[in-house]
């Protein structure tokens, strides 16, 4: 690492891979943690189960589509459900800054509560605690989850084969946009809403489908790039991905102009990847299209033997090129 | 009114077959684009894995991040760290490396930085901030020099008293000079950037043909960037030299003759320092006296910018000038990667060795 | 150095133009262009209008294009 310090692009894409694999879990784990997957399964007698934890830290934390609670609802929900885990109990920690506004607290509190009725899901345990004025960007809130697996379901980022198929759950880049667009220095409006939304619902119409599903990852901060990268490496293969049938919704795709940045970038919290064996797709398409949100489902690449890319780009007029891990923080460019 | 879409798919393919055809009567065909932004959608459509073999697209100066000196990135963060001023910039420049620092690294300092889409949000964050001073970092080639005049006219009529731009604006056709004398470069013709040419037009460009060298202005979608690449392939078998412009829905011949006028009521033609080059006459804009109270070299005293020197090892000059590829830099992907850059044009989003990095060879 | 992003002129207040981009709004200045009107297209670049976009001309380069790729043979250059 060429830094000593704490940079805000060890936040995300590849410098958050830097800060994991250099200074985090060789302190947590000193023997090395192995593949990082969406959730930690573990066997009980009886019972194969998953548990999972994540930290919201957006700002603002409300806009279009949704606000901190349903993201920190979803966030945990959706990573379980990457598991094949049904997601049974959450716990919610609010770290609230001074002076907020408890209409406002309420209101987000709400949100991540119907989140969890809609879902069966239970609130078990919480903790709060309350920082000086400037000291929490308004409020924290992480949650963790315990699912339980469905018998026989076994997924993992290192079971994609040559030949599986990768499909999308559908159009990309509409919650990163959304929440660029808040921000004042950037200076755009934009029609996008995040996607926010759980998962758990679709991840099981398509593992009932397609039991040999082999990988589901859900495509949060570095978005479709970082996940796919993710899946090739921890895979030991490469991955292809035809540029002409990758969903993005225009809006998505004006912000990105306007912004000079990528689609495959940007953040969602409402999409999964999904790797099958080939002879699988359709019917997995086909189980996500029932949904509304997943209605743009559709198959976009292919797992090939391991290349000098992690992850390549077919274009639409027939070149080949590399799709890269995005850098930690997304920047806007003029040039 | 709708836009009209000039990526295709059949279209393109026919064009690139066309390209092909052109290119089996020549030797070889060395192409220099000047644009960072022809760097990167070259790079994103895929599009050096599918032109013939003796067709080389070279990548120029056309970063105009990769050519602010390195003492510029290092006072601006000096700027912030020492004297406590507020720096506004654009995305672009905040992981370049300096001699000694990034604005990265100094916003991990501490240091506020804002980083915004326009110079005219500097003008909103100054009256935000009344009890700071505000240094706007004023860069880019000639697309990008009219609205920072017009943002320097707005802040003087508004009378603003705490902003100041720290200017470092380079222009196109001085850099072009220089490439066409070095004959061991070997440019065959070049690829000119199309919004540039939106405001300076067809004329500054003419010099190149005259001396022999075909170049077509050039748009940045696929089928601009091909028939540019056909245009000046044709030429080249048909030992013609012309300024063709391929690109006339945006760039007409006179360019936008408003734009240039406040361009030159601000700003005044002055030698300034490349980073990897050298001080090429007559190639930047200063602020003319008039506005010396919005220049940030008065305001703060800043010394001259003097550095050539690039870190060592570092071959970031030769690449600007197309003299090597990115690859065949020692440093490239081992010592110098994205995420530990070495020399600009490894981090700035449009340097050459970025794009390569990034789509590969 | 030219990231420009079309985009359509929805209303104008003194030098100040919204504009549309798919979707997306952002407001441009349009003093460095004569007699820009809502309901035209622009070329945006740091928040300003540098170019109108000409669709006539647009429509010709298009044609041009699209013969010389389905052309027989390399006709060389107009």
């Amino acid at each position: 690492m060429t830094t000593q310090t704490v940079r805000l692009s060890h936040g995300s894409g590849k410098g958050l891979q830097e800060l994991l694999s250099t200074i985090i879990i060789p302190a947590l784990i000193p023997g090395g943690a192995g593949v990082l997957e969406d959730a930690f399964v573990f066997d009980i007698p009886g019972r194969r189960l998953a548990f999972t934890t994540d930290s919201f830290v957006v700002s603002p934390l409300e806009f279009p589509g949704g606000n901190i609670g349903t993201l920190a609802a979803c966030g945990t929900i959706n990573d379980l459900s990457m598991m094949g885990a049904r997601p049974m109990l959450l716990s919610v920690s609010l770290i609230l800054e001074e002076g907020f506004a408890f209409e406002k607290l309420t209101r987000i509190l709400t949100s991540l509560s119907e989140i969890c009725t809609q879902m069966g899901i239970r609130i078990a345990c919480g903790d709060t605690k309350v920082v000086d004025k400037g000291k929490a960007d308004g409020l924290f809130i992480n949650t963790s989850g315990i699912g339980i697996v469905t018998v026989g379901i076994s997924l993992s980022a290192a079971y994609a084969k040559p030949g599986d198929a990768v499909i999308v759950s559908g159009g990309i880049g509409l919650h990163g946009v959304t929440i660029l667009a808040q921000r004042e220095n950037l200076h755009f409006a934009s029609a996008a809403e995040s996607d926010c939304a759980p998962l758990w619902p679709l991840a099981k119409a398509v593992l009932d489908a397609v039991p040999h599903t082999r990988v589901m990852r859900d495509a949060t901060r570095g978005g479709l790039a970082s996940v796919l990268h993710e899946i090739a490496t921890d895979s030991k293969v490469s991955i292809v991905l035809m540029e002409s049938e990758i969903p993005v919704p225009q809006v998505v795709k004006g912000a990105c102009s306007f912004l000079g940045m990528d689609p495959l970038h940007i953040a969602n919290e409402g999409r999964f990847a999904i790797i099958v064996p080939p002879e699988w797709a359709d019917k997995a398409v086909a189980a996500l299209r029932s949904f509304a949100i997943a209605k743009d489902a559709c198959v976009i690449g292919q797992v090939v033997e391991k290349d000098r890319f992690p992850v390549l780009l077919k274009t639409s007029i027939g070149g080949t090129r590399p799709v890269e891990m995005p850098p930690g923080e997304l920047l806007p460019r003029i040039c | 009114m709708a836009f009209v879409n000039f990526s295709d798919d059949t279209t393109a393919r026919l064009l690139l077959d066309k390209i092909h055809t052109a290119a089996r009567s020549l030797d070889q065909v060395r192409l220099m684009e000047v644009c960072g932004t022809h760097t990167m959608e070259i790079g994103k459509l895929g599009l050096r894995s599918l032109l013939p073999k003796n067709i080389a697209l070279l990548s120029g100066p056309g970063c105009p991040v990769c050519v602010t000196p390195g003492s510029y990135i290092d006072a601006a963060a000096d700027l912030a760290l020492s004297y406590g001023a507020r720096i506004v910039t654009y995305g672009d420049l905040m992981r370049v490396p300096g001699i000694h620092t990034s604005l990265d690294e100094a916003k991990s300092k501490g240091a506020n930085i804002d980083i915004v889409t326009s110079p005219l949000i500097a003008l909103d964050i100054a009256k935000a901030h009344a009890d700071q001073q505000v240094v706007f970092l004023t860069v880019g080639f000639e697309t990008t020099t009219p609205a920072s005049a017009k943002a320097i006219v707005n802040a003087a009529n508004e009378r603003l008293q705490n902003l100041s731009f720290f200017v470092s604006h380079k222009i196109i056709p001085p850099a072009l000079e220089i490439l066409i004398a070095d004959k061991q470069l070997g440019i065959s013709g070049f690829l000119l950037p199309g919004h540039v040419s939106a405001i300076i037009g067809q004329m500054p460009y003419q010099f190149l043909a005259d001396q022999g060298f075909p170049a077509a202005i050039t748009g940045f979608e696929a089928l601009d960037i091909f028939s540019g690449i056909l245009f000046v392939t044709e030429m080249l078998r048909h030992k013609k030299a012309a300024i063709v412009n391929a690109y006339t829905r945006i760039a007409k011949p006179q360019g936008n003759q408003r734009a240039q006028e406040f361009v030159y009521q601000v700003f005044r033609v002055a030698d300034v320092l490349w980073r990897g080059i050298g001080i090429l006459p007559q190639s930047g804009l200063v602020t003319t006296d008039e506005y010396g109270f919005f220049d940030a070299t008065k305001r703060f005293n800043i010394p001259h910018l003097d550095d050539t020197e690039m870190p060592e090892a570092c071959k970031c000059g030769d690449v600007l000038k197309g003299r090597i590829r990115p690859v065949d830099c020692p440093l490239f992907g081992e010592a110098c990667t994205p995420s530990s850059p070495v020399g600009p044009c490894m981090v700035s989003s449009e340097g050459s060795c970025a794009a390569y990095y990034k789509y590969g060879a | 150095m030219c990231l420009a992003v079309p985009g359509k002129v929805i209303t104008i207040t003194g030098d100040i133009a919204t504009v549309e981009m798919l979707g997306n709004i952002t407001t441009a200045d349009v003093s460095l262009l004569e007699d820009v009107r809502v309901g035209d297209y622009v070329m945006v670049h740091v928040g300003f209008a540098i170019q109108k976009y000409d669709e006539a001309e647009a429509k010709i380069t298009l044609e041009l294009l699209k013969d010389l790729a389905e052309a027989v043979e390399n006709d060389g250059i107009r």
